[in-house]
């Protein structure tokens, strides 16, 4: 062993000071305290828990309670665009869509955000004008693969909050937490938290997207979505919708146990976004039975729950329109955004 | 509906509705084929969940038994013990798929007459009672592979009676096998919970089975106890309490019938701290108040180690808050109705004495419907292997919570019971689940899980909890005799 290596376990370096972390696993924050607590943590069993999830689908909701999970539904979504062709046009009819999702019954409630690349924001912001009670949300740190230099990560952060995003999509680096490089993406989010800082000294609201499709194991999952709390993450969030597979209802279950837990340890209350692959009102009630049942219905506001979508709306307003009307129309009666 | 008024979580009503029933207002015998009046006073089943009548049952008495018993040996001497084992499995095979198609129809019937969530019905028993028929089916014509060597012969005619807990699973469990190894079968279901089997025969005459082949005779203990004394039963197969298994027992000793008892069990759910936690919660959870606790094999003593037991508990206490009790029918309903008062003045009166003797009783916080039979899911700490709760098979959602320091001592405790039916193994360490299962004295033995059931697994208990096996090929070979021993 050279001396160099001796004195560095001496002396190990210390993680960013996160608050949460030094408040629970307690200070001088290493590489080792962070492995050790997040490596405490009760495993999963994968049967057990998707058994739980699949007794969560099989609840049967009907009449009022099911006008008022759609509503809340349209209410929770980021309505999402997030392609190499996406144009200034593009963001301005999702925005259009976001405002007035459903020209034909103007009581439809409003989308919580619109979530769009970074460059796109300013088209947004613009697209939406104050006062509309929508947020813009901006995907960053190089999403969706999120390889490149933190400096990169920073500055593409740094650009979409100055731009006026209101909240910041990043993704962690999945490449250092399957190496078991803890630390590395315990600091990553740190710098990432500190760069949604607004000159006003607010802050844009953080998700840390886990992309759980690549994280694989149930166990990664939980350790992920603990390690993103503690290093600050406002929202855990499940994927980037560019991996399959996406957001799973039991993966979702799992996140929304940690934040349960949290919440149980520290009076703090975590949001959850599952993103990608929800396309249907029916997949869409059963997160909102799951969410109410594993953490409480005090979660089912925008700003603690959120579905990452783009086809779900329509879906949703559909099923809307035959509460009301007692029958389906069809998807000529929803507008493409 | 907002958040403040009305909360999301008090789902609105999605009954399943009953109106696919087709029910008659009174139901004889099924005797050779035909339902047929009964000689005894005909009773009532009620609904337990609102104690209204459902239908009037006809009442077999010492005669009626006779009747039925001489139906199932013409059936067995002339056709049944005489067709070929493949054209045996084309019955069975007829049976499983009506059962399928009469699913929907079969479950509202069971959750109307026993009481259980229809969610239970729906998704646990009915499927598995197809299930049940479908792998006996698949053995009919390979009885040579059933490990009695070649050529095994069937005992002749089956004397089954099945409790009131699954009744249409537990009459799955005892006629397909039976019927698979040729065998024709007198069978008495419980008398709170007739209706399912009453409708399995109406799918027996669908399914064109040979008059006498099956027959169902109601009555209480009294047409029971003709029906296994019959001399002309060659097997009794029962399900249901310790004390009667062991009358049975003893009233059939000596006069050649063979005997399968599957009675009552204590089964301890054992909880390491290195177990994935929210998984153990909910096999805690499925353990004990899966049918309202009206499980021979329910996981009725928590072991939990010392050193978890206060977080155990108190994540238990919240997910038990989140459980629906109430309207059987109700798709959302998760804890529905205790079968019978009987029962009901049963499992109060050992939650009483569990209080007596000092354990510390929590019932979660539900809202009891005036009518019917009901009682809140409820937790008993401070439970030592001394008290009753701790010792008595209570039959309903009570669950008892002892502590353990080692593998050691929760084998021990785990063991330290008459019974030995199930038990439960909760530990992400893969080692310690065989090192555990290895040294436990019982029947089953789930590891990360609780109360999952499939044909192919053999099922019974060690001690007080009976002896045979039902289920996979052992529970074929209760029904079999070797092909060399003598008739």
């Amino acid at each position: 062993m050279t001396g160099a290596s001796l004195s560095s376990s001496v002396e190990p370096a210390l993680l960013a000071p996160a608050a949460r972390a030094v408040e629970v696993i307690g200070g001088n924050l290493t590489e080792k305290s962070l492995r050790l607590h997040l490596e405490g943590l009760p495993g999963v069993d994968a049967v057990g828990l998707e058994a739980r999830a699949a007794s969560l689908a099989t609840r049967s909701i009907k009449t009022t309670s099911k006008a008022w999970a759609l509503d809340a539904t349209i209410r929770m979504i980021d309505l999402t665009t997030l392609e190499g062709a996406d144009t200034p046009g593009k963001v301005q009819s999702l925005c259009a869509k976001a405002l007035t999702p459903d020209p034909s019954d103007l009581t439809t409630p409003r989308v919580a955000a619109v979530c769009v690349y970074g460059d796109m924001v300013p088209h947004a912001v613009a697209a939406l004008g104050s006062g509309s009670g929508i947020n813009v949300a901006a995907v960053a740190t190089a999403f969706p693969a999120g390889r490149s230099s933190l400096s990169v990560k920073l500055s593409d952060t740094k650009d979409a909050v100055a731009a006026g995003a209101d909240e910041i999509d990043m993704v962690i680096d999945r490449g250092a937490f399957l190496a078991g490089n803890y630390g590395l993406v315990f600091d990553e989010i740190v710098a990432v938290k500190e760069a949604c800082r607004r000159d006003d000294g607010t802050y844009a609201h953080l998700k840390v997207i886990l992309e759980t499709g690549e994280l694989n194991t149930y166990d990664n999952v939980r350790k992920a979505s603990w390690l993103s709390i503690l290093a600050g993450g406002d929202f855990i969030k499940t994927s980037t919708g560019k991996v399959t597979p996406a957001a799973t209802l039991p993966v979702t279950l799992l996140m929304l146990q940690v934040v349960r837990d949290w919440n149980r340890l520290t009076g703090e209350k975590i949001g959850v976004k599952p993103a990608g692959g929800i396309k249907t009102s029916k997949d869409a009630i059963k997160f909102l039975v799951t969410v109410a049942e594993t953490v409480g219905e005090e979660w089912l506001q925008p700003h603690l729950f959120r579905f990452g979508a783009s086809s779900l709306l329509n879906d949703v307003l559909l099923q809307r329109q035959k509460l009301s009307t007692g029958r389906y129309s069809g998807p000529d009666y929803v507008t493409v955004d | 509906m907002t958040a403040t008024e009305t909360r999301f979580l008090d789902y609105a009503p999605a009954p399943e509705s009953a109106s696919i029933l087709n029910l008659r207002d009174s139901y004889g015998l099924f005797i050779d084929g035909d339902f047929v009046p009964g000689s005894g006073k005909p009773f009532a089943t009620i609904s337990p969940a609102t104690e209204k009548k459902i239908a009037e049952v006809a009442y077999a008495d010492a005669q009626d038994v006779d009747r039925a018993v001489a139906a199932a040996r013409k059936a067995y001497d002339r056709t049944w013990s005489k067709l070929s084992g493949s054209d045996r499995g084309k019955y069975l095979f007829r049976i499983a798929r009506l059962v399928q198609e009469r699913a929907r129809e079969l479950a509202v019937a069971e959750s109307l007459d026993n009481g259980k969530p229809i969610k239970e019905s729906r998704d646990v028993d009915i499927p598995l009672v197809a299930a049940w028929f479908f792998y006996y089916a698949g053995w009919a014509d390979k009885l040579d592979h059933a490990g009695l060597g070649p050529n095994p012969r069937s005992l002749g005619v089956a004397a089954q009676i099945v409790p009131w807990n699954f009744p249409l699973l537990m009459l799955a469990w005892k006629i397909a096998p039976a019927l698979a190894a040729g065998n024709t079968v007198v069978l008495k279901p419980a008398d709170t919970t007739p209706l399912s089997a009453l409708i399995f025969a109406e799918i027996i005459q669908q399914a064109d089975l040979p008059p006498g082949v099956v027959n169902f005779i109601n009555g209480g203990g009294d047409t029971g106890a003709a029906l296994v004394n019959h001399p002309d039963v060659n097997k009794v197969a029962f399900t249901g309490s310790t004390p009667v298994g062991r009358m049975i027992a003893k009233s059939v000793a000596g006069s050649g019938k063979s005997v399968t008892l599957e009675l009552g069990g204590k089964a301890a759910n054992i909880v390491f701290d290195d177990a994935p936690l929210d998984q153990a919660i909910e096999g805690i959870v499925n353990g004990i108040f899966f049918n309202q606790g009206h499980v021979c094999c329910a996981g009725s003593r928590l072991l939990v180690q010392e050193n978890i037991e206060a977080e155990v508990v108190e994540r238990l206490k919240d997910r038990l808050t989140t459980l629906r009790l109430g309207d059987p029918l109700d798709k959302n309903t998760d804890i529905g109705a205790i079968n019978s008062r009987a029962q009901l003045d049963r499992i109060r009166e050992l939650s009483d004495i569990g209080e007596a003797e000092g354990a510390t009783r929590w019932s979660a916080p539900c809202e009891i419907p005036a009518k019917g039979f009901w009682f809140a899911p409820t937790i008993f700490t401070g439970v030592e292997t001394s008290h009753r709760i701790a010792r008595d098979e209570i039959f309903g959602p009570v669950l008892s919570v002892l502590t353990f320091r080692t593998p050691a001592e929760a084998i021990s405790k785990a063991n330290n019971t008459p019974f030995g039916l199930s038990a439960g193994i909760w530990t992400d360490k893969g080692s310690k689940i065989l090192a555990v299962a290895d040294k436990l004295r019982a029947g089953v033995v789930w590891a990360n899980t609780f109360n999952r059931f499939d044909p192919a697994s053999p099922f019974g208990g060690y001690k007080e909890s009976g002896y045979g096996r039902e289920g996979g090929r052992h529970g074929l070979a209760a029904y079999l005799t070797s092909g060399k021993a003598a008739r």
